[in-house]
Order: structure tokens, then sequence, then C-alpha cells
């Protein structure tokens, strides 16, 4: 338990520390969903930069399996019409909040955003009533 | 120069995931029912070094390659804000992937994640098709 809370600590100030490069450095906010949403909404000369977070984002996967495979997951813990359902929700959702858990809730705190406060209250809530009652009905519906 | 900053950014982004636990989905949804408190260590940890550094950071007149920061202006609580929040909890609630994780998930090759992934680019093309 030690050791979960302390490398749960430490994923947390990787990311925090992420979030800084690249805002010292390029200026931008490090929001997966917006980053990821603009490669296809941003102007051509603005798509660069977020194909090549992608890529790394791809590349720190591969990194991972290398070195701690068991932090990928092989199967997720839903049958497969949930597991759709889930990807469109949190896609569209995103999308519509203008940002996720990393924009909202990394950067948009860090930067004392009201819309970012209220984002992370409402998709916590929710993420929480949704994994405690939704979901045990809908898998048990599904399988 | 902003090209190399942001793989390099993205790179470490999805190994502080891989370290915090939160690319597996059990993990997310441990703390979702209340199980374990990990995440918060998580998010706490994160948005404490955000706190700290960007009043830092926004000190500068300028990022270190670019004209200017690219910040969010709006600071009003709008309908699209809370719904949107709300649908995407729910999504996450039900898999335990949130956009970051799912991506660097991939890597692992499972199916399963390739799968979520591909609804979740469905899910973004299907609000900006709505939204026009």
């Amino acid at each position: 338990m030690t050791s979960s809370i302390l490398s749960s600590l430490m994923g947390g100030v990787l990311i925090g520390t992420s979030a800084l490069l690249l805002l010292w450095l390029s200026g931008r906010i490090a929001g997966v969903s917006g980053i990821v949403g603009g490669i296809m909404t941003a102007p051509p000369s603005d798509r660069a930069w977020r194909l090549a977070f992608l890529v790394g984002l791809a590349l720190g996967g591969a990194a991972l399996l290398l070195v701690a495979p068991d932090t990928l997951p092989d199967q997720l813990p839903a049958p497969w019409p949930v597991i759709v359902l889930g990807g469109l929700l949190v896609g569209y959702g995103a999308r519509g909040a203008n940002g996720c858990t990393s924009g909202h809730g990394v950067c948009g705190l860090g930067r004392r955003s009201p819309r970012s406060l209220v984002a992370v209250v409402v998709f916590m809530t929710t993420g929480v009533l949704t994994a405690l009652f939704l979901r045990p009905l809908l898998i048990g519906a599904a399988s | 120069m902003n090209v190399i900053t942001s793989l390099l950014v993205g790179l470490l982004f999805a190994i502080g995931l891989g370290v915090s636990g939160m690319t597996l989905p059990e993990n997310v949804l441990a703390f979702l029912t209340l199980r374990d408190p990990g995440l918060l260590f998580t998010m706490g940890g994160a948005s404490a070094v955000t706190l700290l550094g960007f009043p830092l950071i926004l000190r500068r007149d300028r990022p270190v390659h670019g004209l200017r920061f690219m910040l969010p202006t709006r600071r009003d609580i709008d309908r699209p804000l809370v719904v949107g929040a709300a649908i995407f909890g729910v999504g996450w609630g039900l898999v335990g992937l949130c956009p970051g994780p799912a991506l660097t998930a991939m890597a692992g090759g499972s199916p399963e994640v390739f799968l979520f992934v591909a609804a979740m680019f469905a899910g973004m093309f299907s609000h900006r098709l709505l939204s026009e």
C-alpha cells in the first residue's frame, strides 16, 4: 500500500513536470483530448506538434512495454459493447467539456481555472456513480 | 523545436502515467469505487507541481520557443462544460480509461484497447459533426 501510494505520487509528479515543460518551452497546455482532438480540427501549421505528442505517448508506452510490461493492460475489465460505449462517451464528453483529466485536472487546477474545477468535480462525481452503480448493471446485462 | 519538445513531453507524460498505475483500468476503477486512494495522490501530485510551477513560468513574457502562451481564457461555467464533463465521467467510470492512458496503453497491443481508442475518436468526431 505504501509503495503504491508512493508510485501514484511519483507518477503524478512526472505528469505535472511534463505539463510544466510543455508550457515553459512551447507555451501549450498539456491536455490530451485537446491536443489529439486538434489533429483533426486545427489549422495545418498547428498539427505537427500535436502529432508529435501522440508519437511521444506511443513511445512512452513502448518504453513501459520494455521495462514494466505489467503496467499495460492485456484486456479491459468490460465486455466489448461496454468498451465501445465507454470510448464514445469519453471522446464526446472530453470535446464537449473542452478537456479531460489532463487538461482540466492537471493543468486547469494548476491555472486555478474555475471552469476546470467545475469540470473535475462533475466528472469525478459521475465517474464514481457510474463505477459504483451503472457499470455493474451494464456489465451484467452485456455478458 | 516545438515538435521535439512535444514528442519528449508526450514520452515523459506516458511514463508518468505508467509509474502512477493509471494505465491499468483496474486501478482507476478501484479509485472510482472508493476502494483505493491512489489516483488522488496522482492527481494531487500532478496538480501540486502545476500549481507551484505555472505561476513561475507565466512570469515570462513568452515561452522559450514561441511568441506567446496559448492559454484558455474563458472563465464562465456554461452548459456544454457541465454536460460534457458529466458524459466524460460516465465513460471513464464504465471502462476505467481516459484519453492519455488509453493512447499510452495501445503500445501493449491489446485489441480491446484499440477498440476503446477507435470508439473514443469516433466520439470526438461525432461531437465535431453535431456541433457544426
